[in-house]
């Protein structure tokens, strides 16, 4: 299980990859947006994607809405955790077709809710 | 109209007079009167479109306005916001380190004055009720060990989510330098309108799209920010999820 953490702020991503490790989730790549994003997981290999929605260069949601459009990505399931929390902003991700949505600050427990959620989805 | 103009206009109103003309004397002196009256209302007519493209100009600067009304009173909050929000991860951090320093200490002693026994035994200097003492002392140090293992394990996972404050308030840190970057670009723009150079201004303004981090009292005043997990959680099973 490969996770790619997508995040503008390397803290955020050093607190994510550290939270992962913590849950068992060893092997992850990082990228600071979409744009370096999206070439490594067409490259392949990555099973899960954990990313920020506002980053310059290319968004979160951008990113996902690149990633459902790709016939080899679709499938991917996508964690979004972001400071955006307007409710606008929860539906758009939605219909873009996230499958969980943490607004920062958030709780290690949270994370590890909304990954396990995402999983038992996937296996029924 | 030309001077030769005039002084020719001049001419025929002396003459008109001198030869009781009264009617053509009138006529001319309207016709120099209407001169003045309109080179006057030209002149009216030029400070009036001046002072319309100034007011013009003027309301798209009420950006000025909206900045000092609206966003500087905005910006004070979230720069507060900052503030708590790093004194939180400093004394959560500070507070862990004060917690985990004497749980690591004991652990250091109790181990030193273990190995120091061990020793003893090894090199068989140890009587044998000592080593009953000392065997139940090792059983005892283990559970100690796993429990304050857990503590420190703990404390440091919060120390790691405490460093969460750098992403929100550089987002929010960003935000603040947007709006002194658009304050900035008004007041020149106004420094220009008001030398008289009128130059057409280059908006441009970044607009920004996404709505960032929610600080308390200036974002969460309506209704349609989630202001927890929960919230999210809610409104995401509400669609379906």
């Amino acid at each position: 299980m490969k996770i790619l953490i997508v995040d503008d702020f390397s803290t955020m991503r050093r607190i994510i990859k550290n939270l992962l490790r913590d849950l068992g989730f060893t092997n992850t790549a990082e990228a600071d947006d979409g744009k370096t994003a999206l070439p490594r997981l067409k490259s392949g290999g990555i099973d899960f994607l954990v990313t920020d929605w506002n980053m310059p260069g290319m968004s979160g949601l951008d990113l996902l809405k690149a990633v459902r459009a790709d016939p080899d990505l679709a499938s991917l399931p996508v964690l979004m955790v972001t400071a955006e929390a307007k409710r606008e902003q929860i539906i758009m991700a939605a219909q873009a077709g996230v499958n969980g949505y943490i607004i920062k600050p958030f709780t290690a427990a949270t994370l590890k809710e909304k990954i396990e959620k995402i999983f038992e989805r996937i296996d029924n | 109209m030309t001077d030769k103009d005039r002084l020719s206009q001049v001419k025929n109103l002396l003459k008109a007079l001198e030869e009781g003309d009264e009617q053509t004397a009138d006529r001319i002196l309207d016709e120099i009167a209407g001169v003045r009256e309109s080179q006057l209302f030209i002149e009216v007519g030029r400070l009036t479109r001046q002072l319309h493209d100034a007011m013009v100009h003027f309301s798209v600067d009420s950006k000025i306005t909206e900045i000092a009304a609206q966003e500087i009173p905005d910006a004070k909050e979230r720069l507060r916001y900052v503030i708590t929000m790093t004194e939180q991860a400093a004394d959560q951090t500070l507070t862990v380190v004060e917690d985990i320093v004497p749980v690591a200490r004991m652990l250091n002693e109790q181990a030193t004055k273990l190995a120091e026994n061990w020793e003893r035994f090894l090199i068989r200097k140890m009587p044998f009720e000592e080593f009953k003492g000392m065997s139940q002392e090792i059983t005892e140090y283990f559970n100690e060990s796993v429990k304050s293992l857990e503590i420190m394990q703990n404390g440091l996972n919060d120390i790691l989510m405490a460093q969460g404050f750098q992403d929100i308030t550089g987002q929010i840190i960003r935000r603040v330098i947007a709006m002194v970057e658009d304050l900035e670009n008004g007041m020149v723009d106004l420094i220009r309108l008001s030398s008289a150079k009128a130059a057409s201004r280059e908006a441009a303004m970044s607009s920004v799209e996404l709505p960032g981090p929610v600080v308390p009292g200036v974002d969460d005043k309506h209704s349609e920010v989630a202001t927890s997990q929960d919230d999210v959680d809610d409104l995401l099973s509400s669609l379906g999820f």
